[in-house]
């Protein structure tokens, strides 16, 4: 058994915070964003938070131990639109796999730097910017800008980099299109059939409406059913609600499957401003109810989280032991 | 070996999920969007009549079918193609797309691009060991990495399975191929053992049925967890043509497969009879020949089924009940479900009955869309289902767009504008857009769409190229915010003079306002629902549009004022960091202009020279009526009470002036002036002796990046500058007899006019505030002895300087009023006294300041901190306590 398959047993895994908001304090530029290594590059590079993975790593790594110190027993690499279809926008296609292989290779070092216990590195796969099964014409609903062949290869590519990287496991996340999901999944098969190797995946999908459905329209249910063909270390929800509002689904989750649940909502639902204000205080006591009902095994943050919420996250999840799941069919 | 643990479930799902446990009852499998099965269907598909292909798979899970079949092998049909265009279409019908998708071909390759374009676990139909165990192996593994369920038919190296024994074998073979060398969930086995046809008088067929059922029996008790499925209808293969016959035949087989344990089947549920409702003769012979009992069961069927030949039951679908309700329901209903068949003829009524055509889209349309909205707000409808009702929607449009176009000819050719319509960049939502775009087409605006996920620089060269008017901007999702206040940033870097329009659902008043349009010199307008869109590109583009323009700017800067007011992680400066950051005018190069009269004057004029000078608009809103004078006269809602209280009030305004029953009186001073101690104004006579002083409060709230901290004073040179600045105050009063004349109508009850007497007083007093104003500037003050301005521009604001009144936003003290008055020693030259509360009497009187800078402007004070309260109180020479008292609004929590 792995470790991170024992530690999951005995504990309560406590996941990172948001990425993007803490690099924001840094308040980069463009010439930051370029770093020495991309001066000359044509194309604007600001606001392409992966590519400090390489331009500015120690500022990355910060991050991550801050997260570590906080009490995350995982942090996720910074890697949310590291594929060639995230990338296009900034013509990196070329510099995708080095993103991701750098990416988790200083996740590791900071992980490493920490001996108190076990602590791991999950290589953060995104939802990427296009929608497999959904036009974004809607003269042409039979239209799709990005087929499951292009999601595949090129989710394979980051997922054997972030492999290479050192990562632990390998989180799909910020589920909006089942589909896009289901091909990540595929090709994080064909990676371990390939190298005979056997890597934990973590899968998390986003209610973003009112509907309690997916962005593609999906119910909770029904998201679970279409990624559970595929054996998970835990599937959950993350992103586009706060604490409160994602307990609902949650439970629904919780209810049906017998694998370990993880959620990492965001700090509240944005204001106006797209600015997020739930305090650590605020979140501490949603993510008690979380715990009260038995039914979390990972628990973190999305955006707006800082260390400061993970660390009175991880303070009260101490506190509780994990949900088992019962038999079910 | 028998079952005995718990059967594991079978879970599929579409948009929702199918779970099949063994309490389920039988699921039905949609069998019409089958090329084999249905001429009409591969008629469709063929012609590429997609829309109506949909339609079919639409009616078969309206009629209960639990997962659909979807076929697409035909020869002349290339299967890759129609399968993913099919599915992809199917994934944008919410109602079709919530039931899983069978995907059925016997073809691998439209397998597998069936598989590559479902979001949902689906079945694939079938894989069997035909070809041989290497190649069920290759496909059954990349089935379960897509995540579906397979039928696995009864089928091997040597052939079909089409009797008990053949079934048995094949089916334990697939089985521990399947779960021991795939490890392929055996809950997501489903066999297929082969359902062949009864009664076609060949001797080998009689036990079809019966075998089949042993086997589904056997199946089940020794294969844990999978599942039995079969296509029905060829059971009954030889009576077509007979559908009663037939419907009796698929119950009867299905009564007993599911007895057997068959989970589910590919059926017509519009071909199938209630088994209990089956006629007793009928049930007779036809149990008879599925369950061979007797050796002349098929002939006796067959001479039976000549009697009910011919009682074809009808398939045509009752009369929906929607249909009858009013166009205006039925729009509404096409509109939510995404119904689009009647959408064309509903329209056309609506049409006929409009006065404009445009008014289908105005009236009828948006209150379906609204009803979306509100449906979509509330969590009742999800995204994809919005979808088609936007697709209806245009539709309807379109086939509007040809009447809209004819009616258009008679009127105005001209276009009424050009709008370029852009989701911004990292965003694809493009609903509320497109919606937005068809209602200004509509309305004659030329519309310049660049799509979603527009980059910036294409949305500004774009904007130049087509020399547009407005530029809409829409996004749905959070970052989407800061793409518009970027965009808005580059406008104005560009000295582009374009208005904008905001809208999508993530945008709102609150962010437009607070961080779009401080960013822009242009309107920067929210526009909330497609159906003011088109209000708001008029009144952006009509003759008025400057006044248009400030009231836009006026209301979002007061929102904002507010807004941060109240904003409870706000940053204060406190007062001396707000000093430092004073408005800083540049003193260096200002010659300030010495009034022609310097000292008080008091000032009587006729009635008659105000009355051009009455802004009427405020008037209105005494009555409670909303709009702007003179459009309110004609306004659709308000138009015919608005004239009739005007119609009033120039009957009475007729006898003020006749029977001179106010009058006009007034006093005002201008006097040298200088800052002092940064928010003090110090007022002197000719001769430099010291006046009165003016406080005046500074904005002690955190401000952008630039702009300053400002405080009324800031608009007077300061006294270190050296150099002499002046300043005025005055009163202005038509209030006198009002109440007496208020209080007669009161007394005979007549309330109507008595409101009416006071409103049109306060209507003079403001009149004269802006008569005297004008005065100032263009002959007493004279800095302004060229202003050429209209009645409009005067009401706009659009003159030099200002006069704001204490107990306003920018100087809310009111006890700079008691100031005021003895400069002006108001109370003996024109008897307008204050009250305890500072009130003036009588009501009807207006006083203020003059600042004459070109450079001022009215601000808001906004809320200030404590510091500010404890220093004005020590200017003011009053306690704490008084100075909280008078300033409570203001101070910050």
């Amino acid at each position: 058994m792995s470790r991170i398959q024992q530690a999951i047993k005995e504990r309560i895994l406590v996941l990172d915070g948001a990425m993007g908001t803490m690099l924001q304090r840094n308040n980069f530029s463009e010439e930051d964003f370029r770093g020495e290594r991309f001066k000359d590059f044509p194309h604007p590079l600001k606001g392409n938070n992966d590519l400090l993975s390489i331009t500015q790593p120690e500022a990355v790594k910060e991050v991550h131990r801050q997260y570590f110190q906080a009490g995350a027993d995982i942090v996720e690499t910074n890697t949310f639109s590291g594929t060639t279809i995230g990338m296009a926008d900034y013509y990196l296609e070329e510099y995708v796999y080095e993103l991701n292989y750098e990416s988790a290779k200083i996740a590791r070092e900071v992980a490493d730097e920490f001996t108190d216990r076990p602590r791991f590195v999950a290589g953060a796969i995104g939802p990427t910017n296009r929608t497999a099964s959904m036009s974004p014409d809607v003269n042409d609903p039979g239209y799709r800008a990005v087929t499951f062949d292009d999601l595949r290869i090129a989710y394979k590519q980051q997922a054997e980099a972030l492999i290479d990287g050192g990562c632990d496991i390998l989180l799909v996340e910020t589920i909006f299109d089942t589909l896009n999901a289901k091909a990540a999944l595929f090709a994080i098969e064909e990676v371990k059939e390939e190298r005979n190797i056997d890597i934990p995946i973590m899968v998390s999908g986003t209610i973003t409406d009112a509907s309690g459905r997916t962005l593609s329209g999906q119910t909770v249910e029904a998201f679970l059913i279409s990624v559970s063909h595929i054996p998970l270390l835990s599937v959950g929800f993350n992103c586009a609600l706060g604490a409160d509002l994602l307990k609902p689904y949650l439970q629904t989750l919780a209810h049906n499957t017998s694998f370990n649940i993880s959620a990492h909502p965001n700090a509240g639902l944005p204001n106006a401003f797209g600015e997020y204000d739930e305090t650590p205080v605020q979140m501490q006591a949603f993510i008690k109810e979380y715990l009260d009902d038995n039914l979390i095994n990972i628990i973190g943050g999305c955006c707006g989280t800082t260390p400061n919420h993970i660390k009175l996250i991880a303070d009260i999840a101490k506190e509780y032991k994990p949900r088992k799941a019962e038999i079910l069919a | 070996m028998k079952v005995n643990q718990k059967r594991k479930n079978l879970v599929l799902s579409g948009l929702e999920p199918l779970i099949i446990t063994p309490e389920s009852v039988f699921v039905n499998v949609g069998e019409r969007t089958n090329v084999t099965g249905s001429r009409k269907f591969l008629r469709l598909i063929k012609e590429e009549k997609y829309e109506e292909a949909l339609s079919i798979a639409k009616e078969q899970v309206e009629g209960g079918a639990q997962i659909i079949d979807i076929n697409m092998d035909e020869g002349m049909l290339d299967g890759v193609y129609a399968m993913t265009k099919f599915l992809n279409l199917i994934a944008a019908e919410p109602d079709i797309s919530r039931v899983p998708i069978m995907i059925d071909s016997s073809k691998w390759e439209i397998i597998e691009a069936g598989l590559k374009v479902v979001q949902g676990k689906s079945v694939v139909n079938s894989i069997s060991l035909k070809e041989g165990e290497d190649q069920f192996i290759h496909h059954a593994k990349l089935i379960k990495r897509y995540g579906a369920a397979a039928i696995i038919m009864a089928f091997d190296e040597v052939g079909q399975a089409d009797n008990y024994e053949r079934r048995v074998e094949i089916c334990q073979r697939s089985y521990d191929i399947l779960v021991n060398k795939v490890g392929f969930p055996p809950q997501d086995i489903i066999f297929d053992l082969n359902i062949f046809p009864v009664a076609t008088g060949m001797e080998e067929h009689r036990l079809n049925a019966l075998d089949f059922f042993r086997g589904t029996k056997w199946v089940r008790e020794n294969l844990p967890h999978a599942h039995i499925s079969g296509g029905v209808s060829n059971v009954s293969f030889s009576f077509r043509g007979n559908d009663t016959v037939r419907e009796a035949m698929h119950s009867v087989f299905l009564y007993h497969a599911i007895k057997n344990g068959m989970t589910m089947g590919i059926v017509n549920p519009e071909m199938l009879s209630i088994y209990d409702e089956i006629p007793k003769d009928l049930l007779e012979h036809v149990e008879d020949v599925i369950l061979n009992r007797r050796d002349d069961a098929t002939e006796r069927l067959l001479d039976f089924a000549e009697n009910v030949k011919g009682d074809v039951k009808s398939n045509e679908k009752a009369v929906q009940e929607w249909r009858s309700g009013t166009v205006q329901e039925r729009i509404t209903h096409s509109l939510v479900k995404g119904v689009d068949e009647f959408i064309e003829i509903d329209v056309e009524e609506a049409r006929q009955a409009a006065t404009k055509p445009i008014e289908v889209i105005e009236i009828n349309l948006m209150t379906g869309m609204n009803v979306v909205g509100d449906l979509f707000g509330s969590g009742k409808m999800f995204l994809p289902q919005v979808v088609k009702s936007a697709r209806v929607m245009k539709k309807a449009v379109a086939y509007l767009l040809p009447f809209i176009e004819a009616s258009k000819q008679a009127g105005d050719k001209q276009g009424n504008g050009k709008i370029l319509m852009a989701t911004v960049k990292g965003d694809v939502h493009d609903i509320g857009k497109n919606i937005v775009s068809v209602v200004l087409a509509c309305n004659n605006y030329e519309i310049v769409d660049l799509g979603v996920m527009v980059p910036p620089e294409k949305i500004i060269a774009a904007a130049i190229e087509h020399n547009v008017d407005i530029i809409g901007l829409s996004g749905l999702i959070t970052p989407s915010l800061d793409e518009m206040v970027y965009l808005a940033k580059e406008l104005d870097k560009r000295g582009l003079k374009i208005p904008i329009m905001i809208g999508g659902a993530t945008t709102s008043r609150a962010h437009t306002a607070v961080k779009i349009a401080p960013q822009y010199r242009e309107t920067v307008i929210h526009v909330n629902d497609a159906s003011r869109a088109v209000t708001v590109a008029g009144s952006l583009l009509n003759k008025d549009k400057k006044i248009y323009a400030s009231d836009i700017r006026a209301e979002y800067d007061a929102f904002r004022e507010t807004f941060l007011n109240r904003s409870r992680d706000k940053n204060f400066l406190t007062i001396e960091q707000a000093r430092k950051n004073k408005l800083q005018l540049d003193w260096e190069n200002f010659t300030p202009v010495k009034p022609n009269v310097i000292g008080e004057q008091v000032i009587e004029v006729d009635l008659d020279v105000l009355v051009p000078y009455i802004d009427w608009t405020p008037f209105f809103r005494t009555w409670e009526l909303f709009g702007k004078y003179p459009a309110i006269l004609t306004d659709n809602v308000v138009g015919e009470q608005a004239t009739s209280v005007f119609a009033d009030a120039q009957e009475m305004l007729e006898v003020i002036l006749r029977e001179k029953k106010l009058t006009a009186k007034g006093i005002y001073g201008i006097f040298p002036a200088n800052q002092v101690n940064d928010d003090d104004i110090e007022l002197t006579d000719e001769n430099g002796k010291i006046l009165e002083k003016f406080l005046t409060l500074r904005q002690q709230s955190q401000k952008t990046k630039g702009a300053p901290n400002i405080a009324l004073s800031d608009f007077i040179a300061p006294k270190d500058s050296g150099k002499t600045d002046y300043m005025g105050a005055f009163c202005v009063t038509t209030g006198f007899g009002v109440d007496e004349w208020a209080a007669e109508f009161e007394k005979n009850l007549d309330d109507y006019n008595s409101i009416m007497v006071k409103a049109l007083a306060d209507r003079f007093a403001e009149a004269f505030a802006e008569y005297l104003h004008e005065k100032i500037r263009k002959e007493i003050w004279g800095y302004a002895s060229d202003e050429v301005l209209s009645k409009e521009a005067l009401i706009e604001e659009g003159y030099k300087g200002i006069r704001p009144a204490p107990g306003y936003p920018a100087c809310p003290d009111h006890l700079e009023k008691p100031t005021i008055w003895k400069l002006l020693n108001v109370e003996q030259e024109i008897g307008v006294t204050l009250t305890e509360s500072m009130a003036m009497w009588p009501a009807s009187s207006v006083s203020g300041y003059y600042f004459g800078n070109p450079e001022s402007k009215y601000f808001g004070l906004g809320k200030i901190k404590e510091d500010q309260v404890i220093d004005y109180a020590k200017r003011r020479n009053v306690s704490t306590e008084v100075a909280s008292k008078w300033l409570n609004p203001n101070i910050a929590d």
